[in-house]
């Protein structure tokens, strides 16, 4: 294949929240340029928070993402709670938890059902679907509902929460809603042994990269909400108000989204490294099916991603029911609301559904903000899937034009990229 | 006739109304058979080079690029219908203006930011015409689903134009006031059915005001509270920063 120019530029990759190209450029199997471009408008969030109420921080934050609102929210929320000093109850807690498991569900269900079956399926998108697999179609709209459902239950509605604030509930669920859910939860196991039927027939593209993964990380649970440490796959915690000690951000000319590094350099996080982080936490039922799909064969391929997304939704729908048990077991208590704010430094870490997410937060005495850091997964995905671009593309290069395209395109969709909350696409321009 | 086609284009916003067209679940399979989506970064891989009946546009306008792209979008559709709170009203993105641009860009990329595009946040209508518009941070699915179907029987679809407090009343919430907070729902439009007071919250405007809140704001809360519409107006501009900014330049061309 002598004098080869390969060059491939995916403009606004497609099945992907925000906009991002591909660049890729080669010759003779040399790579020249190869890189993910994001061009999603940059919105300056931290700028347009500065100066604004307590009151109004998160729901100007929230807005970052439409997917994931619930994720920043809770974010948003904890690193106020930690500002002011606030602990909220245990019901409160439980109550949260119903409404954060709901968006995992919804959003894990969104990525492998909408926009990642598709790739596996051969078409180009879930609309051809409602005609060839319609009982696949409606068992991912079953489960999205469910997942939304969930949300609405407890604060309103899941894209941008009506009624989810600092220290405790504004408004006690309907028991019969809670009861409602709880059933529909338990049904949802047999949609979800279905999905795990289908996964388990796909094949993944054969990829390996071995990499640091970091994930939030909790004594008693699998580490998603209420992070008590960053934990990596290198062995070390890191306390939450110390991120900064191991992630390091920084801007790089092609993208409006900041990349971030530890000292290993780029590290993955999400669904598959909160996977070898924590799995050991996995409700029996999810590492059951972990097991099925064969994960630990796959710690180090990032296609993988999804396969784990189908693992976490069985065990947040395990979850989401113990959590409306407990609450269902209980005569709920008004708690006055009443936040008094103070001035000082909170910090709010979780996981979002497409993986490590903080809000850092200064407030003055008047608990207004002074200073604002987010760190979204996205962003720091974005230079892990450029190393494995690089590591992908000299073992392909000899393949055809477009099966070298639709592979990194699949590679970017497997890490669910939420470039909205990253501000960033795909190009790939190959000239061998 | 024919089923339409329809797309969505996304601009500067975080497509959480496009998402809100996707979580009609129930209706999915419904708006489906209204009209036959034929572009969708978001959610397709297809894509369309044919004159397209309806285009749905999330996101504000606030970038060259942006700019570019809607004029481009604009060729390529017979309707246009921007759809949330920053493509009506260029919601929360107008935040930045407080600030100059150049400062916000230092504020979060620090000097590397120097280069980046940003403009001022506008709406869609700001740029291009637009056949109708449909508010909220996010869009309300059935609202979606009652305008689209109308629009398909071609018949004019219509906003509520009254606060959100008549809503609100209606469903008997305790009024957000008497609770001791600030609520927009008197100067606010309605056609959420007072969703953020229903669950224990207050109204923060996300569906902008009434067409003239002088007049058409619930004289008696706010008589009861002693607020004024204009007090209110000011109060919470997350969503309403860009209105806001053009009332006022409207009241100064007025002097």
């Amino acid at each position: 294949m002598a004098d080869r120019k390969l060059s491939i530029f995916v403009e606004e990759i497609c099945r992907v929240e925000g906009h991002g190209n591909i660049v890729l450029n080669a010759s003779n199997g040399k790579i020249e340029e190869l890189w993910l471009e994001i061009t999603e408008s940059p919105r300056f969030f931290e700028a347009m928070m500065l100066g604004r109420r307590w009151d109004e921080a998160t729901h100007i934050s929230c807005r970052i993402c439409g997917i994931c609102s619930i994720a920043h929210t809770t974010t948003s929320v904890r690193a106020i709670e930690d500002a002011f000093g606030i602990e909220p109850s245990e019901q409160t807690l439980a109550l949260r938890k119903i409404a954060y498991y709901g968006e995992m569900i919804q959003s894990h269900v969104l990525h492998f059902y909408y926009l990642a079956a598709p790739d596996f399926l051969g078409v180009p998108s879930v609309f051809p679907l409602v005609q060839s697999h319609p009982e696949e179609v409606k068992r991912a709209l079953r489960l999205k509902r469910l997942g939304n459902d969930l949300c609405k239950a407890i604060v309103g509605r899941h894209i941008h929460p009506c009624a989810y604030l600092p220290k405790c509930m504004p408004k006690l669920p309907d028991p019969k809603a809670l009861e409602d859910m709880h059933r529909r939860c338990v049904a949802a196991r047999e949609d979800l042994a279905a999905a795990v039927d289908l996964f388990a027939t796909v094949k993944l593209p054969d990829f390996q990269r071995e990499g640091e993964a970091l994930a939030s990380w909790h004594p008693d649970e699998y580490g998603m909400y209420e992070c008590q440490a960053i934990k990596s796959t290198q062995g070390d915690l890191t306390e939450r108000r110390d991120y900064r000690q191991k992630i390091h951000e920084y801007v790089v000319p092609h993208s409006h989204a900041k990349h971030a590094e530890t000292e290993q350099g780029a590290y993955m996080v999400g669904a598959l490294a909160r996977y070898r982080c924590n799995k050991e936490q996995l409700h029996p039922a999810a590492l059951a099916v972990a097991d099925r799909l064969q994960l630990d064969s796959y710690l180090f391929n990032p296609y993988a991603i999804t396969l784990a997304q189908v693992v976490e939704t069985v065990h947040s729908v395990e979850e989401a029911i113990r959590y409306l048990e407990w609450t269902l077991g209980r005569e709920l208590e008004w708690e006055d609301w009443g936040v008094k704010p103070r001035a000082g430094r909170g910090v709010g870490v979780d996981e979002a559904p497409r993986g490590l997410l903080i809000h850092d937060y200064t407030f003055d005495d008047d608990g207004k903000l002074t200073a604002v850091n987010c760190i979204i997964p996205t962003n720091q995905n974005l230079n892990n899937i450029e190393r494995d671009f690089h590591a992908l593309v000299p073992q392909i290069i000899d393949r055809p034009d477009a099966e070298i395209q639709l592979l990194l395109e699949m590679l970017v969709r497997a890490y669910d990229p939420c470039i909205s909350c990253a501000t960033h696409l795909l190009r790939v321009e190959i000239k061998r | 006739m024919a089923k339409p086609t329809a797309a969505v284009f996304s601009f500067t916003g975080c497509e959480g109304c496009s998402l809100a067209i996707l979580e009609c679940e129930k209706e999915l399979l419904d708006v489906v058979k209204l009209v036959d989506f034929v572009e969708w970064r978001e959610a397709m891989s297809e894509r369309t080079e044919a004159m397209i009946d309806l285009g749905f546009i999330d996101g504000a306008i606030s970038t060259h690029h942006d700019e570019k792209k809607i004029r481009q979008v604009r060729e390529r559709v017979r309707m246009l219908i921007s759809i949330g709170a920053c493509a009506t009203n260029a919601g929360v993105n107008a935040l930045k203006h407080r600030y100059g641009l150049r400062e916000v860009k230092e504020i979060v990329y620090g000097e590397a930011g120097a280069e980046f595009d940003t403009i001022s946040a506008r709406p869609v209508h700001a740029v291009v015409p637009v056949e109708f518009e449909i508010p909220g941070c996010p869009i309300q699915g059935e609202e979606f689903l009652r305008i689209v179907l109308d629009i398909v029987q071609g018949k004019q679809p219509r906003l509520p134009n009254y606060p959100v407090c008549v809503e609100c009343k209606r469903k008997e919430n305790v009024c957000v006031f008497e609770k001791g907070m600030i609520c927009m729902g008197p100067v606010a439009r309605a056609g959420c059915g007072a969703d953020c007071p229903s669950y224990g919250a207050w109204c923060e405007a996300c569906r902008g005001f009434v067409d003239n809140p002088n007049d058409e704001a619930h004289e008696e809360v706010l008589t009861k509270y002693g607020v004024t519409s204009e007090e209110l107006l000011q109060r919470y501009d997350i969503f309403c920063a860009y209105e806001l900014e053009e009332r006022k330049s409207r009241q100064q061309g007025q002097r």
